[in-house]
């Protein structure tokens, strides 16, 4: 891989069948960015969750509204940003689905999948323009890509 | 793919073989039609078999939560047969291994449910 970051982009419709779009899509990347195949599921996994969020809960499943999606391949990591066109929402506020309170609720463990299958998650809110969710997936230093 | 679902009686257990997508949207909704339907029939023994099921997600798994304690609160049991790694590791991960009656032999799993009622 040469020192130069790769980048794809993709604009998509508010509508769930689009979520597997993504997922092939983040399959494709994370493998010509190295990723083993089990990395490669939790990429698929996390981005599909991230989707979920940003039709669902940011965009109100408007198919007028988009979701923005850029993987961006580094020597060392891949980084992955989904932009939807809602007002934000802030990851806090969501229980810990491990507690045992929690542990027979029916939802809120999509931000928690995520978290545990990325090395870092973080969410930009701004009011007008959206959310914008940053993964990032660091490449284990031994792996086999030329570097 | 979305979901699919089989259904057999085995023992007067209700094995669902369950392929494809488990995720929000088409896949949920039909398992909780299916769940509901069971039990609107009588039958509050069910065994999910996830052998061919090939992606679950959050929704999914929050899906299967739900109908285990709703078949529960109607004093059946709803137990998990063959899971795959993916699933496995998901159900690890959530901590809800320990919730479920997992099985990997589908006899073992049928006759689990002692004398069911049907």
């Amino acid at each position: 891989m040469n020192t130069e970051a790769s980048v794809v982009e993709l604009v998509l419709e508010s509508d769930l069948k689009n979520v597997e779009v993504a997922e092939e899509v983040a399959r494709r990347v994370s493998g010509t960015a190295g990723f083993d195949e089990e990395d490669q599921h939790r990429i698929d996994m996390a981005v599909h969750e991230t989707l979920i969020n940003a039709i669902w809960h940011g965009n109100k499943n408007d198919p007028s509204k988009s979701v923005w999606l850029r993987f961006e391949i580094f020597r060392d990591r891949l980084e992955i940003r989904v932009r939807d066109q809602g007002s934000g929402y802030d990851p806090k506020g969501v229980p810990d689905p491990l507690k045992d309170e929690n542990l027979l609720n029916s939802s809120g463990r999509g931000i928690f999948l995520i978290r545990t299958f990325m090395d870092e998650y973080r969410v930009e809110s701004q009011a007008g323009k959206g959310t914008e969710v940053i993964l990032v997936k660091r490449l284990n230093p031994n792996h086999s890509s030329d570097q | 793919m979305s979901m699919k679902a089989t259904l057999r009686q085995v023992d007067g257990i209700t094995v669902v073989d369950m392929s494809g997508r488990i995720t929000l949207g088409e896949g949920c909704t039909q398992l909780r039609e299916l769940v509901r339907d069971q039990l609107g029939k009588g039958s509050k023994h069910l065994l999910l078999n996830l052998a061919d099921v090939t992606y679950i997600d959050s929704s999914g798994i929050g899906e299967l939560v739900s109908g285990f304690t709703t078949v529960s609160n109607q004093g059946g049991k709803l137990k998990l047969l063959n899971l795959t790694k993916k699933v496995h590791d998901l159900l690890q991960i959530t901590k809800l291994y320990t919730v479920f009656d997992v099985y990997d032999d589908e006899a073992k799993a049928v006759g689990s449910f002692g004398k069911a009622e049907t």
